[in-house]
């Protein structure tokens, strides 16, 4: 079996962490071709290079190929399908924009978010936010998957694996890229953390979110935030954990004013070790977590802050 | 410019689910259904782009069970024109797969001949996060995912999308596919009064059959089983409690 894995490039460089563990699972099915795709992924490419279980690399650089526009990048992996089994990714952001549109391409169906691989044509993958666990078989020629990267450890690296370059086809350009807007930031990844501290509707305003970012950062943690926190604009869009945000399974993570709906559980109840502290005793997050603080944030977030 | 929603009936989702014993699937018997929320910022963004002036037409589609026609009523009341029911299945736990629906979507599309469709990203059922994607592939347009913002510039969509590193805009030439991301809107609820009109509004009854489309799954579902439980935890009574329990019995700090 032979597996094309398109590799996270943000801005010419490989997303490490994403990549390696999408690499896990893909080796679970076959010897793994990695594809760096951007305006430029050489140095993407060579990193790629270096993970353990990645046979060979292949480098796709050009202009169309820039911000991963989902029309011209599945338009290079359908160009480059004919050679594979499976056709594997990450399930970030912008692969969940391209893949679905490769298999569609392909005519087969995408299997999103594979949190289990039970043989080459059997995939596990979470449905209704994580409260029922799918088995599917695919009746497809070619596989098309993302792959949910908080259930599979990432790859080492110790590898050198040989790196070719391919060309982009043509194609009419439907898109343009206007611009991004992306708030640099010292904290670690959240979904690679360790640690995560995530603040709710609880913490009340843009300005108390502070409290959560100092505790975040007395920890090296990365922060989240409840769906109701960015609605609210305590917290950017890209914070968001849960069923429609970022899936994180961290060490250890902090749950503060916090309610603990299904949605949001599903993006964190894999986490090794949660702590939850709300004000309300009755509140759902406390049924899983391994240890719970009923508590005003305002007093317990400080004193914690200090404490640790 | 005519506007295209698919909207999907799906379990509500205030509901807990259940898992059925023969892990045969999720229990939908006699639970609360409800239009996909992602689909109701679809419609609710369509609805305002036709309050300026922008769409003249709102045609929303449902591919489903019978059923799924309280929920094209619904997008009637909140204010689409007119309905299409795609009857494709008898049994309330089918699920059609996004690529089928999608099939019947190009179709649809291709009839209407629309300038816009507005999906929601994702059901919240299946979780697959498709159909936009695929659609837009079949009919070779361009797609402009998981929208937060989305302005009708002449011949373009100008879209701010929600992606893992923030916010990136791209400009995307019509007709094209959006899908709807949480904060695009916050969807209106249908009057008393509007729901009374809805009534009358057309809604037209069709099968897969008419479009010539396959609906039979790709994905055969071997089982369906409960997620692992985490176990239950203790209460602490205090930061400092918290603390030492974090140090000394959990080694996480
Ligand atoms: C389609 C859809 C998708 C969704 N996707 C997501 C998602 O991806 N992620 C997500 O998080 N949500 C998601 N949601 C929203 C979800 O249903 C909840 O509404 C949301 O998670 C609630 O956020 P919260 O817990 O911060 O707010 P609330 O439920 O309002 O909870 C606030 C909590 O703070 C506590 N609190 C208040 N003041 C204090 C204080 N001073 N000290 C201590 N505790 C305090 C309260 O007791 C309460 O428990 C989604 C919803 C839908 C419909």
């Amino acid at each position: 079996m032979t597996v094309l894995l398109l590799a996270e490039v943000n801005k010419g460089e490989l997303a490490v962490d994403a990549t390696a563990k999408a690499v896990t699972a893909a080796a679970q099915l076959g010897e793994v071709t990695a594809l760096c795709a951007g305006a430029h992924a050489a140095a993407a490419g060579e990193a790629a290079a270096k993970l353990d279980g990645v046979s060979k690399v292949l480098v796709a650089e050009d202009p169309s190929l820039d911000h991963r526009l989902a029309e011209a990048t599945a338009a290079l992996i359908v160009s480059l399908a004919d050679g594979y089994d499976h056709i594997v990714a990450p399930a970030t952001t912008d692969a969940k924009n391209v893949m679905p549109r490769v298999a569609a391409l392909l005519d087969v169906m995408v299997i999103s978010d594979v949190s289990g691989i039970v043989d080459a044509d059997t995939f596990e993958r979470p449905i209704y936010a994580g409260n029922a666990v799918q088995t599917v078989k695919s009746k497809d020629a070619k596989k098309v998957l993302t792959i949910r990267t908080s259930t599979f450890d990432a790859a080492g690296d110790g590898g050198s694996a040989p790196v070719e370059t391919v060309a982009a086809p043509d194609g009419p350009a439907l898109a343009e890229w206007v611009e991004d807007k992306v708030a640099a930031s010292d904290r670690p990844e959240l979904t690679s953390a360790g640690v995560v501290v995530s603040g709710g509707r609880g913490v009340g305003s843009e300005e108390d979110f502070k409290l959560i970012e100092a505790l975040a950062d007395k920890l090296g943690a990365a922060v989240g935030a409840s769906r109701a926190a960015v609605d609210s604009g305590y917290a950017p869009n890209d914070w968001q954990v849960g069923q429609t945000g970022k899936v994180v399974a961290p060490e250890l993570y902090i749950a503060i004013g916090i309610s603990g709906a299904i949605q949001h559980l599903a993006g964190m109840k894999d986490s090794k070790v949660i702590v939850a502290i709300n004000k309300d005793e009755d509140a759902p997050i406390f049924q899983v977590a391994d240890y719970g603080l009923v508590a005003d944030l305002f007093q317990a977030v400080p004193e914690l802050t200090e404490k640790v | 410019m005519k506007v295209l929603v698919p909207v999907k009936r799906v379990i509500d989702y205030n509901v807990k689910v259940r898992v059925k014993a023969d892990g045969s699937g999720v229990d939908l018997a006699n639970v609360k259904m409800s239009m996909n929320p992602f689909d109701e910022i679809a419609v609710e963004e369509a609805i305002r782009l036709k309050e300026k002036g922008v769409a003249t037409e709102i045609v929303a589609v449902s591919i489903g069970v019978k059923q799924a026609t309280e929920t094209l009523r619904t997008a009637l009341a909140m204010g689409a024109d007119r309905a299409i029911l795609v009857e494709a299945s008898e049994d309330v736990h089918a699920d059609i797969e996004p690529l089928a629906v999608a099939k019947i979507l190009k179709a649809i599309v291709e009839e209407e001949e629309p300038g816009l469709v507005i999906c929601g990203k994702q059901a919240i059922d299946n979780d697959m996060n498709a159909t936009g994607q695929m659609l837009a592939a079949l009919l070779g347009w361009s797609q402009a995912t998981f929208a937060s913002e989305v302005a009708v510039e002449g011949e373009n969509a100008v879209v701010t999308r929600e992606v893992d590193g923030g916010l990136q805009t791209i400009k995307v030439k019509l007709p094209a596919i959006v899908t709807a991301d949480l904060r695009l809107n916050e969807p209106r609820y249908a009057s008393l009064p509007n729901i009374m009109k809805a009534k009358k509004k057309p809604l037209d009854a069709k099968s897969p059959a008419d479009y010539g489309v396959d609906v039979s799954p790709r994905l055969e579902v071997v089982k369906t089983s409960e997620p692992a439980e985490r176990k239950a935890g203790v209460m602490v009574g205090s930061v400092d409690e918290l603390v030492a329990k974090l140090k000394d019995e959990a080694g996480v700090l």
